[in-house]
């Protein structure tokens, strides 16, 4: 409604220090306001299931700290010092200079001043990123895009075969990103491709990024996110792009997807599918020895589903639990507000997975809005299973429905290598599941609560 | 200096307080200093992310029972407000009905910063108003909202008349203030000018404790003299804060917290503020009920409570201070909270080898030396050899810590307790600080403070393996704080 929002499920354009503070080794310095840098800790990392400050997160994020001086007079000299001095008391490989409200409004080039930096050799890029100019999805894109600009730059590239960059969740804004990478590098390696895969734990830092330009192909894992890179991509370095708008979980999706990249990187059939093989041999093994529970607690396992997400994790997650484990869908709300462009792409996606999926569609901004219509859809005590935050946490109580986070914030929860893609993602989302039945106190292995 | 309901906007507290953000010496020397009011704020040239104003000015009114908050900014300054959860854990806490917050951001986006965002406020107003009906609207302002000129008083005075309830500008810009403290200052302004009412009838055993979020210990400590406790401002509801000024006297937890709403109440309606260091520790507890004892007639029965109460404590605190005997202690909290940490670890036979307090307010709202906590502790307990205060910095704070190495730390800030976990002290966090209140809160803090000498093992084992992103350069410099451009990594 009028654009106001209710319930906040991101936070805004500066959020995208947390982007830079994914990679190995980089340095956000934001020129914003006092509480700025701080309170995108609290809402993207803290919120998001108690992630940390890691290496020089949380606290110890250089910061302008804009004052009332600042904004009558400009705070450029006030930055340049900060940046200097970041550069000798931090060690980093990269050092992103983030500019906020106050800057913003008041016109502050941080663009300029990090350019003299780099025209000195120094690893200084900046960004005009002010809260105001759009969201936590939009802050990320937009960072990825001017480190590549900036720090990569105009290079020629030295094209390896097999080599990949993958452009996938939105880390800290998708609280599953540590894991969800790890996972998505392991299984493109287990194809035969080389991965950089560019944040976390598994990411070698600047030496990857540095790697862009020579990779065969760009992968988009991601309805919409990362497509605006792989378009810059294709026109500084020609390099092509596979966009795959499913973020895959469980073992059909999975299958599928690893043959979609195979095919277009030019993997050879017979190796592909001795990995699918193995991995969908593994996953069914699994599910399968639960299916003694499931028969017995048939009446038990909640079968309708309601997603609160951003468009990646829900379009996901909703795609195997309705087709492998039967759940019927009942509402698809997306929390990432898309571009007007995007929109169609996320719809389009939606309408292959089935028709149940695009009527389910919805997009909002205002959570309150959310509340409202999952109060009209939730069905009856114990009957549904809700993928959300911790805002839905009051709903779930009242209609006994079991909530397994998805979407932040996450406030009651610990969130370490937790992952919902792949193989291994989709039990590790049965498990969150039927386990989430004990949890409710509606069964034991003596009685099943029924409805009278 | 009396404090001036006039104006829309709160005075700064570096204004009006003569508050810093920086210092290194002793106590002693930083409580002489103060009395000139002879300190400024170094400005340097390095500096890690503060906090701000819109955060403690949230912390205070997005949990008054009934309340709406429409904060006019980006939804960044929004992003943090509260879940539904917490809030159940600590209406629990407290004791009563559970309640949620009611928070709706008016999302200024890039062409209202060009063409203004009024309309939209407007708009999440009248939402606000429809949503929740609620009993109050605190409209908070922003960096953004401040910068582009929204005219956000005229706007809540109109809506005021329009909806028939209060609708309240709390103007708590990150910008305006480097002491984020004046968040709180902000929204105590906004329910002084917009909320409290005149006193129908004085109740002369209530009393207002103006606290955070904290569980319900007052009332057993004020009931043995037959009071009541007025909890303000968090968990209350519009009709008790618009009465505030019908109490006895006004007492708080913290100074930094609540001395401006004290002197402001005592102003305009002669609720007495309680002249005395907050309770925490045993002989500040004694001046503090008995200050109390005589703003409400209770003299007759409160040197009985005291003694009882000293009796009914001392087997614990000896208990206490026999399993803490010999700790070294670093206190980390404030401004005026970390003297009440640092009287307490005294009476817990705690050697405190160091203070560092987040600013500092060279004097009180109303001057008053009664006030004056970092003054009670120097005069009681003489001086503290290192004392400092710093605005978070863990890039200072961890040189100090590394330097003084004490045996456990004690911090009174969010995301701060990090700083020792990975320099491998253990660290409590001092969160409701209500729990610490009293006599039975210095024992509680004692207890909770061996506990966290217990974890020893774990914390160990972080502080093995982390990573400190700060040069060797730096790590080795003699100074604590960097003053000027040298080394060039």
């Amino acid at each position: 409604m009028n654009g106001l929002i209710g319930q906040p499920r991101y936070s805004c354009t500066l959020a995208a220090q947390q982007t830079v503070l994914a990679i190995p080794k980089g340095i956000p310095i934001t020129h914003a306001g006092p509480g700025c840098s701080s309170k995108v800790f609290g809402f993207a990392a803290y919120g998001a299931g108690f992630q940390g400050e890691g290496y020089a997160g949380g606290g110890n994020v250089p910061s302008t700290n804009t004052t009332e001086q600042d904004v009558v007079f400009g705070g450029e000299r006030k930055l340049r010092d900060l940046v200097t001095s970041s550069m000798q008391i931090l060690n980093g490989d990269l050092f992103v200079i983030l500019s906020g409200c106050t800057s913003g409004i008041i016109g502050d080039d941080v663009k300029r001043i990090a350019g003299e930096f780099a025209a000195e050799g120094f690893p200084v890029v900046g960004i005009e990123s002010p809260g105001f100019s759009g969201n936590s999805y939009h802050g990320h894109e937009l960072v990825v895009d001017e480190i590549i600009r900036q720090y990569v730059g105009p290079v020629e590239p030295k094209v390896r075969p097999r080599v990949v960059n993958v452009f996938s969740v939105v880390p800290y804004q998708d609280a599953y990103w540590r894991a969800d990478l790890e996972e998505i590098k392991r299984l493109l390696e287990a194809i035969g491709l080389e991965v950089n895969i560019l944040f976390g734990y598994g990411s070698g830092g600047v030496s990857e990024w540095r790697d862009i330009p020579n990779a065969a192909f760009n992968l988009v894992l991601s309805p919409w996110v990362g497509l605006g890179v792989a378009e810059t991509l294709q026109e500084l370095y020609g390099t092509p792009y596979l966009h795959c708008p499913i973020f895959p979980v469980g073992a059909q999706a999975t299958s599928r997807f690893l043959r979609e990249v195979a095919q277009f990187a030019g993997i050879p059939h017979a190796e592909v599918e001795a990995v699918v093989a193995k991995e969908e041999k593994r996953f069914y093994d699994y599910f399968i020895s639960l299916a003694n529970f499931i028969s017995d607690m048939q009446n038990s396992i909640p079968h309708e589903l309601l997603v609160v997400a951003d468009s990646l994790y829900a379009l996901g997650t909703s795609d195997f639990l309705v087709k492998e484990l039967g759940l019927t869908l009942e509402g698809l709300h997306i929390i990432d507000n898309p571009p007007k462009n995007r929109i169609p792409v996320i719809e389009q996606a939606a309408r292959g997975l089935g028709g149940e999926f695009s009527e389910a569609l919805e997009f909002h901004i205002d959570g309150w809005e959310i509340q409202r219509h999952m109060e009209e859809k939730v069905g009856k005590p114990g009957q549904t299973v809700i993928l959300g935050s911790t805002w839905e946490s009051d709903l779930a109580k009242r209609t006994d429905s079991i909530l397994v986070h998805l979407s932040l914030p996450i406030n009651d929860d610990i969130v370490v290598n937790r992952s919902f893609f792949g193989y291994n993602g989709g039990l590790r989302l049965i498990e969150e599941i039927y386990a989430g039945i004990f949890r409710k106190g509606r069964i034991s292995t003596l009685t099943q609560v029924q409805e009278a | 200096m009396a404090i001036n309901l006039a104006t829309a906007d709160v005075e700064p507290r570096e204004r009006r307080l003569k508050a810093v953000l920086t210092y290194q010496g002793s106590a002693n020397d930083l409580n002489e200093r103060s009395k000139t009011q002879s300190l400024k704020t170094t400005t340097r040239p390095f500096q890690q992310c503060s906090d701000c104003s819109e955060m403690c000015a949230s912390t205070l009114s997005e949990c008054i029972r009934g309340a709406a908050i429409v904060t006019h900014s980006p939804i960044g300054c929004a992003a943090t407000s509260a879940g539904d959860g917490p809030l159940d854990v600590v209406t629990k806490a407290r004791g009563v009905e559970s309640q949620r917050t009611q928070v709706i951001c008016s999302n200024i986006e890039e062409r209202d910063t060009i063409y203004g965002a009024l309309e939209k406020l407007r708009g999440a107003i009248e939402e606000a108003y429809r949503r929740f009906s609620p009993s109050v609207i605190f409209v908070q302002s922003s960096c953004a909202a401040a910068i582009i000129g929204d005219d956000i008083e005229s706007l809540t005075d109109e809506m005021t008349e329009e909806l028939g309830i209060p609708v309240a500008a709390v103007f708590c810009e990150g910008f305006k203030s480097r002491i984020w403290t004046t968040g709180f200052d902000a929204v105590f302004h906004a329910i002084l000018r917009k909320v409290v009412k005149p006193p129908r009838q004085r109740q002369g055993d209530l009393v207002n404790i103006f606290n955070f979020l904290g569980g319900d210990t007052f009332t057993p400590l004020l009931g043995k003299m037959g009071l009541r406790v007025n909890y303000l401002v968090p968990l209350a509801d519009v009709d008790t804060i618009s009465h505030m000024s019908e109490a006895a006297c006004s007492a708080h937890i913290c100074e930094t917290l609540a001395g401006y709403i004290a002197t402001g109440l005592e102003q305009q309606y002669g609720v007495p503020e309680v002249k005395a260091a907050a309770p925490f520790g045993i002989r500040w507890t004694d001046e503090w009920l008995r200050e109390i004892a005589r703003h409400t007639g209770r003299e007759d029965v409160v040197e009985d409570v005291i003694a009882t109460e000293h009796a009914r404590i001392e087997p614990e605190l000896e208990r206490v201070k026999k399993k803490l005997k010999g700790t070294r202690v670093y206190i980390f909290a404030g401004d005026s909270y970390a003297h009440s940490l640092t009287n307490m670890a005294l009476d817990l036979g705690l050697e405190p080898v160091g203070v560092t307090t987040l600013h500092h307010d060279q004097r009180t709202d109303g001057d008053l030396d009664s006030l004056n906590t970092l003054g009670h502790l120097v005069a009681a307990r003489g001086d503290i050899e290192n004392f400092t205060v710093c605005n978070r910095q863990p890039y200072q704070m961890v040189k100090t810590l590394r330097r003084l190495k004490p045996d456990l730390l004690i911090v009174r800030h969010m995301h701060m307790t990090i700083l020792g976990t990975k320099l491998g002290i253990p660290t409590v966090l001092e969160g409701d600080v209500n729990v610490s209140a009293g006599y039975d809160g210095v024992i509680k803090l004692g207890d909770r403070l061996y506990q966290a000498l217990q974890t020893k093992r774990l914390i160990q084992n972080i502080a093995d393996h982390v990573e400190w992103p700060y040069s060797d350069w730096w790590l080795e410099e003699e100074d604590d704080v960097y003053r000027k451009e040298g080394h060039r990594a």
